[in-house]
């Protein structure tokens, strides 16, 4: 116990040798007491002007160059130098190795907190979640961004740089819809379909039976509907990766462009497993460099003042305002991450009656790390919260759902609260309101007019009254009609089929866009 | 397990200044508007310090498809009185409607922060100096040296390694010159084996040694240097004359609209052309030249004699900017007074020794403030300039009574012509 008992710093000051201390101690801990299973991990030191930097451009070390970044980067910067805005401690990469980036301003507790945070907390999310398992390749993303960056620069070069910067607007545009929501099931490849043809030939031979041939059939189905299932079959329709179906089937993209859709497709679906798992992630690392630093702290390796100090930033961190608080914006996935966590620690450990009728499997089993380890490996927020979310919690968080229907003149109802019939309904809007189904708008390809015009015709399938805002969706479908070089039509339809609003775009000349 | 722990710090930052600048040139039409509104109403001075601008979003945004309107549902934190069942009033439009939406959707416009250089680009970018191109350009003043291939032959510190190892090698393959680890792997077998294969391993040993000493490493043959050639930089060189009148006559106003126009001309100039020498004259009843400080600051005042101005310029130019090698433009600021004995003076300078050899002469005449310029009678000096202009001398005219007029008569003196109009004059 010599080498615990040191204390891993003094004062606010550290150097290098201190953060590989700090690091050595956290994995110590993360490995040994926690059982955490993390990537290796990369630590970098960077300044607020990299830090900056990296915002820009969605956090990641490197990628291609386009406008909208430097957008950001100018409207970031604005807000930072008036004061508006302060910079995040750290930012964290879902790559093998994990790399964390550190901001060089932070004090030594700062960088104990963002390692045990970043390195330890958020790693060991990315590598065990099963939505960061299915959908992202942690060990290819670099070299893949790599490849982007380089591969859009030497689109530029060929094809112009205004020909590249509009077709990375048109798939930026429909990025949201450039997702699979679903792992898709293997096409064949030829062999094995020869085979399954075979197999289905010889058992039709086997089975066969001229009796069969003599049975009355149904009404033929028409040619012109068998027209459209087979069209419709051989397109993939419907389809709802917007993107996907353009790489695939637009008709007059050159493989340059394609190429680019893909690009744009392959970084959408990378992020997608981070927008579904916010408040898990961040409860996760919450979490973690929460116990960690306490558990530093008893073992004396850190003094009360350092403690403290790091109290004092967490606590800012799991700040929740409440709704009619200016600062309030939403629920932070920190804090509501972290209450959770905590509040299934106590579950584990300490249940009371309630919590054995709600959550009978986890109730006193006394193994929290076991618990929750597993919590992060199969759950994402909508999940996560419609199962875990505790009366207590609810109770504690005093929260209550509204229903704002703006065909009722009256007002807003308010249609339950943190009380025994209202439960159970608050959790379900709640994991609801994190439910990416529902968050964005499904607008799927249902159709091209092949013998016609040509026309891609769309879908959005309204829920809940909620359709497209009008100017923004000309302007999506002005670039998707650019990219499929014929007419696009987008029908909202509610679920019984009402037409309630249609929009043509038709695609602008080639020669204006270069 | 291993962690690693790397300095970034003094990696080069800006990484986003491509992207920065990507999203200039698309914003920057807009951003030009925004920069040439401010500029009338702000002080120049301040104005080239460049500073926050703001734009309005449209034409870069980034559309999504995003939905509005409907039932919403929302779970909220820290309930304090309401029941279930209970209604509330809808808050008024504003109050309670952006929560919901905070998606970035309310930068309507777009306000951001232009450092000095990207603000004066654009505020001068459709700008330039007239005829810059037409007299004798190819002043050599540089050599420059270029890459220029390889060569066999050249200084040692010239060689190229890389280049002459890959040739050796390339050779050596060629040619099939035995490589060491085969010798070297004979050479371990002959200590243990039997006689016959002895000899027989001697022989091809010693035939390897014999080729390896006729096939050298590297051969003369192999080395290349890095060639380099002197190119000739042309230099366009321009010298520009800055002619002000600081006589009595002159009010501060005027003084502050000439200072004014000579300081968006330098500014202009220094950005624009990197050859550019400036000489600045003022003039009372004697001309003198002067620093760029005592020229805009120092203090003066007496009586008016423009042609000294005239007299001075022509001699400086005699003696230190040859006509055949410098482009030579001028721009006068005054307030049209001069003595009526002078003009014959003045205009004599003009028309024999100035016009001839400038490409360009500016005349500014400056005004009282909420002066109304068509109201007034021409000044001496307009009258006598116009009639030069009327013999067609290459000179430009324009009043200017208000702060706000400068621009506007910049912007239209060195407009950067259509190219029909420009072949044509």
């Amino acid at each position: 116990m010599t080498a615990t008992d040191q204390l891993l710093f003094e004062g606010a000051d550290w150097d290098f040798r201190t953060l590989q201390r700090i690091c050595d101690a956290c994995e110590q801990i993360a490995r040994d007491e926690l059982g955490l299973d993390v990537y290796p991990n990369q630590i970098e030191v960077i300044t607020a002007e990299q830090m900056l930097d990296a915002y820009s451009s969605v956090g990641m070390p490197l990628f291609y160059k386009h406008w909208s970044f430097g957008k950001h980067f100018a409207f970031q910067e604005a807000s930072y130098r008036k004061g508006l805005m302060g910079l995040a401690y750290e930012i964290v990469i879902n790559s093998s190795p994990c790399i964390s980036y550190l901001m060089e301003e932070n004090t030594a507790t700062m960088q104990t907190l963002v390692i045990a945070h970043a390195a330890f907390g958020h790693n060991h999310f990315f590598k065990n979640n099963y939505l960061f398992k299915q959908w992202t390749d942690a060990d290819g993303i670099l070299d893949y961004l790599e490849f982007a960056k380089r591969y859009v620069a030497h689109c530029e070069e060929r094809h112009g740089r205004l020909a590249v910067e509009h077709t990375l607007d048109a798939a930026h545009a429909l990025m949201s819809h450039g997702i699979d929501r679903y792992p898709g099931k293997k096409s064949l490849d030829l062999r094995a379909e020869e085979k399954r043809a075979g197999r289905r030939r010889a058992h039709e031979e086997s089975a066969f039976n001229d009796l069969w041939r003599t049975v009355p059939t149904g009404p033929a189905k028409s040619g012109a509907v068998l027209d459209v299932e087979r069209r419709r079959a051989m397109l993939g329709l419907p389809q709802e990766n917007l993107l996907y179906f353009l790489e695939k089937t637009a008709p007059r993209l050159k493989p340059w462009q394609r190429e680019i859709l893909r690009i744009v497709r392959h970084i959408a679906q990378y992020f997608y497993p981070q927008s579904q798992t916010k408040v898990m992630n961040e409860g996760t690392a919450t979490y973690v460099h929460y116990r960690i630093i306490s558990r530093l702290h008893e073992q004396g390796r850190l003094t009360d003042g350092n403690f403290l100090e790091f109290l004092q930033s967490h606590t800012n961190v799991v700040f929740q305002p409440e709704f009619d608080d200016p600062r309030y914006s939403g629920f932070n996935p920190y804090a509501l991450g972290f209450a959770m966590m905590q509040d299934i620690e106590r579950i584990v450990t300490n249940p009371e009656a309630e919590d054995r009728d709600w959550f009978p499997d986890i109730a006193g089993t006394g193994d929290t790390m076991g618990v929750l380890r597993d919590i992060w490996a199969n759950y994402r927020d909508e999940s996560f919260i419609s199962q875990f979310m505790s009366p207590r919690l609810m109770r504690r968080f005093r929260m209550f759902h509204l229903h704002d229907d703006p065909e009722e003149r009256a007002g807003i109802l308010v249609d339950a609260i943190h009380d025994e019939r209202g439960y159970r309904r608050l959790r379900r809007e709640l994991a609801r309101q994190y439910d990416v189904g529902f968050i964005d708008p499904n607008i799927e390809v249902v159709d091209v007019d092949l013998a016609g015009d040509r026309r891609l015709m769309l879908r959005h399938t309204v829920v809940k009254g909620a359709q497209l805002s009008e100017a923004d969706t000309k302007r999506v479908l002005q670039h998707l009609a650019d990219l499929w070089t014929y007419d696009v039509s987008l029908v909202e339809a509610d679920a019984s089929g009402t037409v309630l609003k249609e929009y043509v775009a038709n695609p602008r000349k080639i020669a204006a866009v270069a | 397990m291993a962690i690693h722990i790397v300095d970034r710090r003094l990696n080069p930052g800006s990484k986003s200044l491509e992207n920065r600048q990507r999203f200039l040139r698309r914003a920057k039409a807009l951003v030009q508007g925004a920069v040439k509104k401010s500029s009338q109403s702000r002080d120049i001075k301040d104005v080239l310090e460049g500073g926050e601008v703001s734009v309005p979003i449209d034409g870069m945004d980034e559309p999504r498809f995003r939905r509005e309107g409907g039932t919403r549902d929302m779970v909220l934190p820290g309930n304090k009185k309401f029941v279930e069942g209970d209604i509330l009033p809808r808050p008024n439009q504003g109050g309670g409607k952006g929560r919901g939406a905070g998606e970035g959707d309310s930068e309507d416009t777009f306000r951001f922060v232009l450092s000095r250089d990207e603000f004066v680009d654009l505020f001068l970018d459709d700008l330039e100096l007239p005829d810059l191109a037409k007299r004798k350009l190819a002043e050599v003043e540089t050599e420059g040296i270029r890459r220029a291939g390889y060569t066999t032959s050249g200084s040692p510190a010239n060689i190229s390694v890389s280049r002459t190892v890959s040739r050796a090698l390339a050779r050596r393959v060629a040619l099939r010159r035995p490589r060491r680890e085969v010798l070297e792997a004979l050479e371990a077998e002959l200590l243990d084996c039997s006689e016959e294969r002895r000899a027989e391993l001697m022989a091809e040993i010693e035939a390897m040694k014999t080729k390896m000493r006729r096939i050298p490493f590297i051969d003369p043959i192999d080395i290349r240097y890095r060639r380099f050639e002197t190119v000739p930089k042309p230099v366009a060189q321009a010298v520009m004359f800055c002619l002000m009148d600081v006589s009595g006559s002159m009010t501060e106003h005027m003084k502050d609209l000439a200072k004014r126009f000579y300081m968006l001309l330098y500014v202009f100039l220094k950005r624009r052309y990197r050859h550019v020498e400036i000489v600045f004259i003022r003039h009372t009843d004697r001309a003198e030249e002067v620093d760029e400080q005592t020229f805009f600051y120092g203090p003066a005042s007496g009586g008016t004699l423009v042609s000294s101005a005239l007299q001075a310029m022509h001699d400086i130019v005699r003696s230190r900017f040859r006509p055949a090698d410098w482009n030579i433009y001028a721009a006068q600021a005054s307030d049209g007074d001069n003595s009526y004995a002078d003009g014959e003076v003045a205009s004599r300078l003009l028309t024999d020794n100035i016009l001839p050899v400038t490409q360009f002469f500016a005349y500014l005449e400056v005004g009282q403030e909420n002066g109304l310029s068509y109201e007034m009678p021409n000044s001496a000096l307009w009258t006598l300039y116009e009639g030069l202009r009327a013999n067609g001398a290459p000179l430009s005219m324009r009043k200017v009574n208000e702060r706000s007029e400068i621009f506007p008569v910049f912007h239209d003196l060195f407009q950067r012509r259509g190219q029909q109009e420009r072949t044509g004059s």
